[in-house]
């Protein structure tokens, strides 16, 4: 007599392919290498916004959008909702854990050069992925309604006003009139909770059918090591082994997301007063420090042109040149491959610094 | 602004001969007086020469003419002459009036009512007159931070002479005050808060006028500004007490010039109590007094203890926020109840202090409760982290069994 399990199971084998799906998972195999520990760095990105997205929805049951609700809610969410604290200090830890992997991810795709042919669709996918990650941070800052991130995204929204022609509308368009109104809070949450997660969405999907199809990328060293010794060459199957490790790395966030929300529950801060002068030192997100910091040295006139244009325009450049790196990856006219790695290393090492340095600036 | 104002000055300045100046900027003291200084003086600001209260010539080089008894000229002004010669403009509505129509013209006659001016009037070349408050050839405006008379200097300028001993010594009074005010809680507002509403020597005593405040009346010069504190001391069982035994209100516990800031110790029977000054232990006053003094610093003491215990919530990351502003309304009932004070009743001070007590034990329940919070959430991270490290041991041993095979 058949379990109900196999019962259960058969019926599902007549009206879903779960076998065939789970051939492909055993029979899709992952190198093994020196570098194979980067390869769970896009896992933990993918955890993070699972983590997001569940915590997110549980903080939608609670959250009313409104300048005259939003901080209360949020306030109630943190002392009167049972583990509401919890779930609102997972979301913001989260999100910082989640920017931090997201260009770990990408850097470690840049080093290891996963982006080559024919990964370039991956890669484009990828970096829009990091784009929509920071629109998600700068539209959730100001969702708490708090003094800082009042302030904060005023001073955000003022960046892109510098751009020629294009620049009033964009503020205008992004704070839903020429000040940080209840108009701002609804337009940002709406961007939060609907349209970046709705692109977002399609975006992985994308991103991750790119990696199914493609499988992992071997770093060029180590191919050219498996071509001269073939015997060399080593692979896990994917599912059950490599899923299982990631598991694992998924449970050390885990434990570490929990930590944190633990001992260094998210701050609620002081309700926003748009009548208040800004709060001495207003520093945005530590993700975007390293821009506002630039912003803050560069003179105010530079080659003849206003300097945080100029600052901004730069921005476009390097965020535009990320996108099409696998594009600008070429040994002619300029042999760029040969200083895409060390441009990197210069330009990791520049946002450090700067982001250091707005930390501690005053 | 200043720099304007100043600016303004030297252009009336300019424009009106002061001959004067020519020798006497190059004159040692008593005689000399530099351009600089006389620049400053709100009166050559206004376009006034030296004549104007020296009389003679200041339009003529020629110091004859310019020095001639013939045009009027006095020469130095004699002490007794001050007060009137200053008078003969500023008592003067329709003179004054040119330079500053909303300025008083009263001041002669308030002097003439007060201690100096009535000494004066009998001849008494040492008290006091216009010159030695204002100043002589440096006298600047009131408002001005510089002038002796601005009120951060009014202290200074009348203890010049009220804290010289020597001096003071024909008329028998105290030259403390001054130390004694410097050590006040209305000195500490003025000059280190710099709180210019705070009272100085002239707000209680007058300045023109100005007259020691006598038994009656010194309870009316502190109602000026501690309104509500004199109402409940009108209704007061003191008041028809101290009435009886001459003792003038307020002072009687706060002292006059050496105000401190009053504390909760200063009520009841205790070392620092002034109800034993007339209270005796035991007594019915000295009974309330204690009663009184118990109900204050126990809503102090739960304050106090509500407000470490949130903070320490605070610290450990706790959300009390809403406890916190709630703490703000049991810190006003006790700032009340120090006020409800002066009515001397227990019952009625009772009122205040139990409103601060209820909302006290709100807030430490509050803060109780985020420290319970606290300790759950660290007894669940432990639990937590037990469970994940087992998880990951056994997926660790079950993947690497799983690659042996």
């Amino acid at each position: 007599m058949a379990s109900p399990a196999n019962t259960i199971r058969q019926w599902l084998d007549e009206r879903f392919p779960l076998d065939d799906i789970k051939a492909l998972a055993q029979k899709k195999k992952v190198p093994v290498h020196r570098y194979s520990y980067w390869y769970f760095l896009g896992g933990m990105t993918l955890f993070l916004f699972g983590v997001q997205v569940l915590t997110g929805a549980l903080l939608l049951m609670y959250y009313r959008p409104g300048a005259d609700e939003a901080f209360e809610s949020v306030q109630f969410i943190m002392t009167q909702v049972q583990f509401g604290w919890l779930i609102r200090s997972v979301h913001s830890w989260s999100a910082n854990l989640l920017v931090f992997m997201a260009f770990a991810h990408l850097f470690s795709v840049l080093f290891l050069k996963s982006y080559r042919k024919p990964r370039e669709l991956t890669w484009v996918s990828g970096v829009l992925l990091l784009f929509l990650m920071l629109g998600f941070g700068f539209s959730g800052y100001l969702l708490p309604w708090n003094t800082l991130s009042y302030f904060a995204t005023k001073v955000g929204t003022e960046i892109p006003a510098q751009i020629p022609i294009i620049g009033r509308p964009v503020l205008l368009f992004l704070r839903g009139g020429e000040d940080i109104t209840g108009s701002t809070l609804t337009r940002l949450y709406g961007f939060h909770v609907a349209i970046l997660p709705a692109v977002a969405t399609l975006l992985i999907g994308v991103h991750l059918a790119l990696i199914q199809w493609f499988g992992m990328s071997v770093p060029p060293g180590v191919e050219a090591e498996w071509q001269a010794r073939p015997e060399g060459k080593r692979e896990i199957r994917f599912f059950p082994n490599f899923v299982l490790r990631e598991l694992m790395a998924w449970y050390v966030a885990l434990g570490l997301l929990g930590a944190l929300a633990a001992l260094f529950p998210w701050s609620l801060g002081v309700k926003a007063d748009p009548f208040a002068s800004a709060p001495a030192g207003i520093k945005p997100e530590w993700y975007f420090l390293s821009m506002f910091q630039t912003l803050k040295l560069i003179p105010a006139k530079l080659l003849g042109m206003d300097g945080e244009m100029l600052g901004i325009l730069a921005f476009g450049v390097i965020g535009g040149a990320a996108l099409l790196l696998p594009f600008l990856d070429r040994e002619k006219p300029f042999n760029t491959r040969r200083w895409i790695p060390g441009l990197a290393c210069v330009f990791l090492g520049y946002m450090t610094v700067m982001t250091v340095y707005g930390w501690v600036a005053k | 602004m200043a720099a304007l104002l100043v600016c303004s000055g030297l252009m009336a300045f300019a424009q009106t001969k002061n001959s004067c100046l020519d020798c006497h900027s190059n004159l040692p003291e008593p005689l000399g007086v530099s351009a600089e200084t006389y620049s400053q003086n709100i009166h050559a600001q206004k376009g006034l020469t030296c004549a104007a209260c020296h009389g003679g010539d200041a339009s003529t080089d020629d110091p004859e003419k310019a020095m001639s008894r013939a045009a009027g000229w006095k020469g130095k002004i004699e002490r007794k002459q001050v007060p009137e010669l200053c008078a003969s403009c500023h008592a003067d509505a329709e003179r004054m009036k040119k330079y500053n129509p909303s300025l008083r013209v009263d001041q002669f006659q308030q002097y003439k009512t007060s201690v100096h001016g009535m000494k004066w009037a009998k001849g008494d070349s040492k008290v006091a007159v216009c010159t030695d408050c204002h100043g002589v050839h440096d006298l600047r405006a009131p408002s001005d931070p510089r002038s002796t008379v601005h009120p951060t200097n009014i202290a200074t300028t009348c203890s010049h002479c009220h804290a010289d001993a020597e001096y003071m010594k024909p008329y028998g009074i105290k030259t403390d005050q001054f130390a004694n005010y410097e050590q006040s809680v209305h000195h500490d507002a003025m000059v280190v808060r710099g709180d210019l509403s705070a009272p100085t020597c002239t707000t209680c005593h007058g300045n023109h006028g100005a007259t020691p405040p006598g038994v009656a009346n010194v309870t009316a010069v502190c109602s000026n500004c501690h309104v509500f504190q004199a109402q409940l001391f009108a209704t007061s069982p003191h008041k028809d007490a101290f009435a009886a035994l001459g003792l003038p209100g307020c002072v009687t516990c706060h002292s006059n010039h050496a105000i401190k800031h009053p504390t909760d110790e200063m009520i009841g029977t205790g070392p620092k109590a002034v109800c034993t000054n007339c209270h005796t232990a035991g007594d019915a006053g000295a009974t309330q007094a204690e009663a009184m003094h118990n109900q204050l610093t126990e809503l102090a003491a739960a304050i106090a203890a509500s407000d470490e215990l949130l903070g320490r919530a605070e610290r450990q990351g706790m959300e009390v926020s809403q406890a916190k502003l709630q703490a703000a309304q049991a810190r006003e009932a006790l700032l009340k109840a120090r006020v409800t004070v002066h009515a001397f009743r227990d019952s009625e001070l009772k009122r205040d202090t139990d409103a601060g007590l209820a909302v006290t034990r709100q807030t430490h329940a509050a803060g109780e409760k985020a420290m319970e919070e606290w300790k759950f959430r660290r007894v669940g991270l432990g639990l937590s982290v037990v469970a994940i490290a087992i998880a990951l041991v056994g997926l660790g041993l079950y993947v690497r069994n799983l690659e042996q095979q």
